[in-house]
C-alpha cells in the first residue's frame, strides 16, 4: 500500500470509513512525517500529542457518518483555536491563547477533523512568500530555499510535503492561490462572505477569506463543504444556498464558456507563463469548454487600488494590538511610549510599512484622494467582472506571473513582492471565487498554477472546471524529501 | 455677573462698553440607549456592577472578533428619531472613529459619520415667554468606550470596559439655543421625550446622558455665527449652565480686548468654575473615519418605520395639548404635569380614580402642591411616591364631597404617607369626618354664643372681625371637624 501521507483526502476518509485504516495510525503517520520536517519549518504550533490522544479516542468510538472522521488536519495560524497558541505569525501574538474556535476551525472539528498543529503563514497575512513571519521563513518542499509562497505558506508548504491531508488558508489577496501555484497544490478562495470571518485574525476585513488548500480537487469541494457555512457572528457572511460540492463534482463541462481576459497579458510575462496560459486554454477545449475572448479594462487599476484598500483596513484593524488587553507588552514611561515601544518591538517591517501606508491613506485631506478613489474603482473592477459573466461563465488565467523564487530574492523590494498578486487581487475585489490548479512547470522544474474564476457563488462551476482540466493536466509533483535527514 | 441684561426670564446678554452680545448654544447630546444588551454585543449593559465583568470577546475586541449589530438599539434609535419629529434615513453606514487610548480596545469605536441612522428633527421647549423650536440636526448610533480609572492604584491607571461597547445615542441640535435657561429647558424636554419613548432613561448620575457644548457669542442682531468652543463631556445641566456662562464670558473678553477667539476643544473644571483649553483645531485628532467593514450598512424598509411609528406612546407635547382640551386644565399646569412621564401616568391615574365626579384643580393643586413638596423633601421621584395615586384620589374625592375639609385632608395626607393608608380608614379610626349636620352644629354655636355674650353683643355692635373668633370657637368645640362653610352660614344667621 502507498505511505498513508500520500494519499488524498477522499482516499483517507475511504479507508477509515472501510476500517482499512485507523485514525490513529494516520495520525501517527503524519506526526512521524511532520516530526521528521522541521527543516522545513512549516509548524509555529504543534498539537502532535493531542492529536493523537484525540485519534484514539475517535477510533473507540467512531462515527463514519461524519465528512472527516478522525482526520488530522493542520491549520493556518491565523484561524484562533480554542486553547492552543495562535499567532498569526505575529511576536505581538507571540504568546496569544485563544478561549474560543473561529467559525471555520470549528466547523471542521465538528465533522470529526483533528487539530494537527498550526501552520506558519506571513504576519498578520501580509506578504506572498512567508518572508515576514516572526518564526521564520518556511522552505518549499519542491526545493532547498525556495519560498513556498504566501501569506499561507507554512499550510502549502505541509500540504506538498505531506505533513497534513489538507489544510485551510486565508486569501486577501492570493494568499491561498499563490502558494498553491508555488507549490503544485490545489488552493480555493470561495465568494467572499462564503466562510465566516469569525474567530480569523483580521487582515483587510472586506477582502479575506477563508478556503481549502488540498493536493487535488476533489479534496478542495470535500474541505469547502465543510467549511462553507452561513454564520450570524459574521454580518459578511451570506446566506446562499451551499452545494454538496463533493457529491456535485463533475468533469462534465461540456458547451461551459471560458473567457480569456486580454489585460492579463501583461508586460514583462516570463514566455513559460504564456505558454502554460495557452496550454491550459488547450485543456479546456479538450474539456469541451467553449473559449471566448473578454476584456476586464480596468483590470491594471487592481493592484495599486488592493495596496490601498488593504492596508488601510489593515491599519485600523490592528490598532487592537496595543499592550493593553492581551499579547505582547513592552513597558514604557507613559502609555503613548508603552504603545510606542509595544508596537514596534511587536510588529514586523512589511506590517509596519502596512500600517503607515494605510494610516496615510485614510488620513484627512488624502481621504478622497487615495481610499475614496480606490473604492471608486474598485466598484468598476467589479462591474468588469459583472459584464464579463454575462457572456461566460467561468474565466482563466495564469495564477501568479513567475514561479516560485528563491528566499531572500525579492524581500528587499516590497513593490516586485507586490507584483506576485497582480492575477490573483482583481478576485479578492470583485468578491468572487477562484482556484488555482497545479498545470505544469518551468524551466527549472518549479510547479506553476492556472486560475479559474467563477462567478459569486458559483463554487460548483469553479470545481467543476478544475476537477476536468486536472485530469487533463495530469500534474503530478516531483517531492524529493530532500530536507529529511 | 456685571453687565448681564435680561429683558425676560429667559434670555442670556452680555454687555460690555455699550455692546451687547447673545450667545450661540449647540449640544452633542450622547444618550445611552436603554437596552439590555451592547450594540455589538450580548454583554449586559447594567449599571454598577464589579468591573469588567460585563465584558464579551467582542468588546475586549481579541483578535478575530466581529460586531454583530443589536436590532433593539437600532429600534430604540429610530424611535427616538421619531419622537424628534425627525426624518428617518433608510439607509445608514456604520463608521470607524479611529483613535489609540487604553479604554478603547478596539483602537477605534464604531460611529456613525456621513450617513446617520436619524436626519434633521426638532424640539419644542416652553419657555415662560412662549414656545421656541430648536433644530436637531441628526442623531446617530455609536459605542461607548471604556473607563480609565487613575486614582485607585498609585501607579498604575486601571481600566474597566464594562462600559465599552454600550449604545449611545449622539442627538446633535442646531445652533438654536441662546442661554442657559434654554439648554436647561431643553435637555429636560429631550429627556422627558426619551422616557416616555423608553429609549433612555436620561440618569446623569449614571452617565446615561451626557453632552458636549459648543458655544460662541456675536453682537446681538448678527446672523453671522462667531468661532465656537467645544466644551467636552459635561454630565449635569447645572455644570452646562455654569459652562456656557463662564465659556460666553470669556469669549465676550477676549473681542473686547480686540483678540480672536481660537476654534478649540476645552474642559470644564467643576471646581474651579472655568473652562481650559483640552487642544487647539491644530492639535485635533485625525480620526481617519472610514466605514466598518465588518459591518454592513444598515437598511430600514418604510414598513420597519411604519411598525415603529404605531408603537410609540402618546408624547409630552400631545399629552399637553390633550390635558388642556379634556381636563381643562391650564397650559402652565399641564407643562408641568407631563414633562415626567411618571407624574403624567400618576396624574392620569389620579382622574381616572376620581372617577365621574372629579375635582381637576384639587388634583392639580394636590399633585404639584402637597406631594411634590413631599417627594422634593425625601428626594424621591415620582414612582416612588409613598402614597399611591388611587389613595390620593380617594383623599381629594373625601374633600370634593364634603367628607372632610381641606385641612383635615392635610392632616390625614400626613397620616397616609406612612404606609400608604386608605384615607377613608383613617377617617374612621380617627373620626376625623366632617360635621355636616346643621342641627348639632346649631347647639354648638348657640353654646358658644351662650358662653361670650359680650363678645357677640361687641360683634353686633359692628365689630366685625370678632366673626373670625367665633368660627375659630366653633372649630375648636369640634376638633376642627365642623363643615367650615355651614359653619359660617348658621353663625351669620344667629349672630
Amino acid at each position: 500500500m502507498t505511505e498513508i501521507t500520500s494519499l488524498s483526502l477522499f482516499e483517507l476518509i475511504k479507508n477509515i470509513k472501510e476500517k482499512k485504516i485507523s485514525s490513529n495510525e494516520v495520525t501517527k503517520s503524519f506526526v512521524d512525517r511532520s516530526e521528521k520536517s522541521k527543516k522545513l519549518n512549516a509548524y509555529v504550533t504543534e498539537n502532535f500529542e493531542n492529536c493523537l490522544k484525540l485519534s484514539k479516542e475517535f477510533d473507540n468510538k467512531p462515527n463514519f457518518d461524519l465528512k472527516l472522521p478522525g482526520i488530522p488536519i493542520a491549520v493556518k495560524d491565523l484561524f484562533c483555536t480554542n486553547e492552543v497558541r495562535t499567532t498569526a505569525g505575529s511576536n505581538i501574538l507571540n504568546n496569544f491563547v485563544p478561549s474560543y474556535e473561529s467559525t471555520v476551525t470549528q466547523n471542521i472539528w465538528n465533522e470529526g477533523g483533528i487539530l494537527l498543529g498550526k501552520l506558519n503563514c506571513d504576519e498578520f497575512a501580509m506578504g506572498s512568500s512567508n518572508e515576514t513571519s516572526f518564526f521564520g521563513n518556511v522552505q518549499n518542499p519542491i526545493a532547498k530555499d525556495l519560498v513556498p509562497g504566501g501569506s499561507s505558506g507554512g499550510s502549502s508548504s505541509a500540504l506538498a510535503a505531506n505533513l497534513t491531508p489538507v489544510t485551510i488558508g486565508t486569501d486577501t489577496g492570493g494568499s491561498i492561490r499563490q502558494p498553491a501555484s508555488f507549490t503544485g497544490t490545489v488552493g480555493l478562495k470561495p465568494t467572499y462572505g462564503s466562510c465566516s470571518r469569525y474567530g480569523i485574525v483580521a487582515f483587510a476585513s472586506s477582502l479575506d477569506q477563508a478556503g481549502p488548500m488540498s493536493k487535488d480537487v476533489k479534496d478542495s469541494s470535500i474541505l469547502l463543504e465543510v467549511v462553507s457555512s452561513f454564520d450570524k457572528k459574521d454580518s459578511t457572511s451570506i446566506d446562499f444556498k451551499r452545494n454538496n460540492y463533493s457529491s456535485e463534482l463533475t468533469r462534465n463541462i461540456k458547451g461551459i464558456k471560458i473567457g480569456i481576459p486580454k489585460e492579463y497579458r501583461v508586460d514583462g510575462m516570463p514566455n513559460e507563463i504564456e505558454n502554460l496560459w495557452k496550454k491550459g486554454i488547450e485543456y479546456a477545449k479538450d474539456c469541451g469548454a467553449e473559449i471566448i475572448d473578454i476584456s476586464l479594462p480596468h483590470t491594471s487599476y487592481a493592484l495599486p487600488t488592493y495596496y490601498i484598500v488593504a492596508p488601510a483596513e489593515a491599519s485600523s484593524n490592528l490598532a487592537r494590538y496595543d499592550g493593553v488587553k492581551y499579547g505582547l507588552r513592552s513597558s514604557g514611561e507613559s502609555l503613548i511610549d508603552m504603545y510606542e515601544k509595544t508596537r514596534s518591538e511587536g510588529f514586523g517591517e512589511e506590517v509596519k510599512r502596512r500600517i503607515m501606508i494605510g494610516t496615510y491613506v485614510l488620513s484627512s485631506g488624502y481621504y478622497d484622494a487615495y481610499y475614496l478613489k480606490a473604492q471608486k474603482v474598485r466598484q468598476l473592477i467589479k462591474q468588469d467582472f459583472d459584464q464579463a459573466y454575462n457572456k461566460v461563465d467561468a474565466i482563466l488565467t495564469p495564477s501568479t506571473p513567475s514561479s516560485a523564487f528563491k528566499i531572500g530574492e525579492k524581500s528587499n523590494d516590497p513593490v516586485s513582492m507586490y507584483l506576485n498578486d497582480i492575477f490573483t487581487v482583481p478576485v479578492n475585489l470583485a468578491g468572487l471565487p477562484g482556484i488555482s490548479i497545479p498545470a505544469g512547470t518551468d524551466k527549472n522544474n518549479y510547479p506553476l498554477g492556472l486560475q479559474i474564476i467563477g462567478k459569486p457563488f458559483d463554487e460548483q462551476t469553479v470545481l467543476n472546471i478544475a476537477y476536468s482540466m486536472e485530469e487533463k493536466i495530469g500534474y503530478k509533483n516531483n517531492i524529493t524529501d530532500w530536507w529529511m535527514e | 455677573m456685571d453687565g448681564i441684561m435680561s429683558k425676560n426670564n429667559s434670555e442670556y446678554l452680555i454687555e460690555r462698553n455699550d455692546n451687547i452680545y447673545e450667545v450661540v448654544i449647540g449640544l452633542e447630546v450622547h444618550a445611552q440607549v436603554t437596552s439590555n444588551s451592547k450594540l455589538f454585543s450580548s454583554s449586559s449593559t447594567k449599571f454598577g456592577a464589579e468591573p469588567n465583568t460585563q465584558v464579551s470577546l467582542v468588546d475586549a475586541a481579541f483578535p478575530g472578533m466581529l460586531p454583530v449589530i443589536n436590532e433593539y438599539c437600532v429600534k430604540q434609535a429610530i424611535k427616538t428619531g421619531i419622537g424628534l419629529k425627525a426624518k428617518i434615513n433608510n439607509k445608514s453606514v456604520f463608521d470607524r472613529k479611529n483613535y489609540f487610548y487604553a479604554d478603547l480596545p478596539q483602537g477605534y469605536q464604531i460611529s456613525q459619520y456621513k450617513y446617520p441612522i436619524v436626519g434633521e428633527g426638532n424640539v419644542i421647549l416652553d419657555m415662560p415667554e412662549g414656545q421656541k423650536q430648536v433644530g436637531i440636526e441628526r442623531l446617530h448610533l455609536e459605542q461607548d468606550a471604556g473607563k480609565s480609572i487613575h486614582d485607585v492604584d498609585p501607579s498604575n491607571t486601571l481600566v474597566d470596559l464594562n462600559r465599552s461597547g454600550v449604545a449611545l445615542m449622539e442627538i446633535v441640535s442646531k445652533p438654536d439655543l441662546r442661554s442657559p435657561d434654554e439648554v436647561n429647558a431643553y435637555i429636560k424636554k429631550l429627556r422627558s421625550i426619551m422616557r416616555y419613548l423608553g429609549t433612555c432613561d436620561g440618569n446623569m448620575q449614571e452617565g446615561s446622558l451626557r453632552a458636549d457644548v459648543n458655544v460662541s457669542v456675536r453682537i446681538k442682531g448678527s446672523t453671522e455665527l462667531g468661532t465656537r468652543c467645544e466644551i467636552k463631556n459635561v454630565n449635569s445641566i447645572k455644570f452646562m449652565q455654569m459652562a456656557i456662562i463662564y465659556e460666553a464670558n470669556r469669549q465676550v473678553d477676549l473681542i473686547e480686548e480686540g483678540d480672536e477667539i481660537d476654534q478649540e476643544t476645552r474642559l470644564f473644571d467643576t471646581k474651579k468654575n472655568e473652562t481650559r483649553s483640552m487642544r487647539s483645531k491644530e492639535d485635533a485628532h485625525d480620526y481617519r473615519y472610514f466605514p466598518d467593514p465588518d459591518l454592513l450598512p444598515l437598511e430600514i424598509t418604510d414598513e420597519f418605520i411604519d411598525q415603529l411609528k404605531s408603537e410609540i406612546p402618546e408624547l409630552p407635547d400631545d399629552k399637553k395639548k390633550r390635558f388642556i382640551d379634556e381636563f381643562k386644565i391650564s397650559p402652565y399646569e399641564a407643562t408641568i404635569l407631563v414633562s415626567d412621564i411618571d407624574t403624567a401616568k400618576y396624574f392620569e391615574e389620579v382622574v381616572a380614580k376620581m372617577g365621574k365626579n372629579r375635582d381637576m384643580k384639587l388634583a392639580v393643586n394636590w399633585i404639584t402642591g402637597e406631594l411634590f413638596a413631599v417627594l422634593n423633601n425625601k428626594n424621591i421621584e415620582i414612582a416612588q411616591s409613598p402614597i399611591s395615586a388611587k389613595n390620593l384620589a380617594i383623599l381629594i374625592n373625601l374633600i370634593k364631597n364634603g367628607t372632610i375639609s381641606g385641612k383635615i385632608a392635610k392632616t390625614i395626607f400626613e397620616l397616609m404617607l406612612d404606609g400608604d393608608k386608605d384615607p377613608q380608614i383613617i377617617v374612621e379610626e380617627k373620626g376625623l369626618k366632617q360635621q355636616s349636620d346643621p342641627k348639632a352644629l346649631e347647639a354648638l354655636i348657640d353654646k358658644i354664643i351662650n358662653d361670650n355674650r359680650e363678645k357677640a353683643i361687641e360683634y353686633k355692635q359692628g365689630k366685625e372681625k370678632l366673626f373670625g373668633f367665633f368660627v375659630g370657637q366653633a372649630m375648636k368645640a369640634s376638633s376642627g371637624k365642623a363643615n367650615p362653610q355651614l359653619i359660617n352660614e348658621i353663625l351669620k344667621k344667629k349672630l
